[in-house]
């Protein structure tokens, strides 16, 4: 199973829909670097709603998908994160801190505006 | 009191999901509430992903426990891998030897309401659990 990515002008955006294994993150890692690359997208909003577990693993593809992102010029913002997994992510001891994340896709889009315009 | 046990082989990568699917399902008919259900899934998660990368297979056992008011969920994760060296480097944040976050057994602990760990050159097994009350 493949997690869609879409484009809007110059942006990506996920939505996260299905159970997330590591084969899958993985795999999702590798076809969103690729599609920056193929589209220049200079924004990326990933919502997580329907995601119900962020463990480690997981977690350290989310960073990693925003180190690598950076790395090609593409920002990555994070929207819809439930209540149950930020709570289960800080006491697992994993503070995205330099992940961004707003409410939901609209507050996600307004945000990768604000933050490229800073650039 | 009735006491319900149930087990999910850890062989192959997707077992984890299937691991933590059936332990979100049985605490959600326990009774544990959304942050409760996603802890115990979390849990689940990083014992059996240590399953699969360290010791490649093993077993994840599901116990109910009945101490009303109180009811529990116990969780056992079993192998019989090459076993722990460090016993207490593992329990601190950040130690991997896999390159991982490190965050997995610390994690665990924090996540659940009971935890320990045995482990010798024979296999690991770590017992948690959750306690809900009704
Ligand atoms: N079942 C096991 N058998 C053998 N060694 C284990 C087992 N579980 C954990 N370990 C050892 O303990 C270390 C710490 O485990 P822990 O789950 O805390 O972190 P990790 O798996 O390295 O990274 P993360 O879980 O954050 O992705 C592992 O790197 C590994 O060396
Ligand atoms: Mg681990």
């Amino acid at each position: 199973m493949r997690v869609p990515i879409l484009k809007l002008h110059n942006y990506l955006l996920v939505s996260i829909q299905i159970e997330l294994d590591d084969q899958t993150a993985m795999q999702f890692q590798e076809d969103l670097l690729s599609k920056i690359h193929e589209t220049g997208a200079t924004g990326v909003v990933i919502d997580l709603t329907s995601v119900e577990v962020v463990d480690s693993f997981i977690a350290k593809v989310f960073g990693d998908v925003v180190s690598m992102a950076d790395l090609m010029g593409a920002k990555v913002v994070f929207t819809g994160i439930q209540p149950a997994v930020s709570m289960t992510l800080i006491e697992l001891g994993i503070y995205l801190k330099e992940v961004p994340t707003a409410l939901d896709l609209e507050q996600g889009i307004i945000k990768l505006r604000q933050e490229l315009e800073e650039k | 009191m009735k006491e319900t046990v149930s087990s999910v082989a850890i062989k192959k990568e997707w077992d984890i999901v299937g691991a933590r699917q059936a332990g979100r399902q049985l605490s959600q008919e326990l009774g544990f509430g959304s942050v409760d259900q996603a802890r115990i899934a979390t849990a689940i998660s990083e014992l059996a992903r240590n399953i699969y990368l360290y010791a490649k297979e093993g077993e994840i056992t599901f116990e109910e426990l009945y101490d009303l008011p109180k009811v529990g969920l116990k969780i056992v994760a079993k192998d019989k891998g090459p076993g722990i060296n460090d016993l207490s480097a593992v329990m601190q944040d950040g130690y991997s030897t896999s390159g991982g976050l490190g965050a997995g057994l610390p994690g665990v602990k924090r996540l659940m309401d009971e935890f320990d760990l045995v482990s010798d050159g024979e296999g690991t097994k770590v017992t948690t659990i959750k306690w809900a009350r009704l």
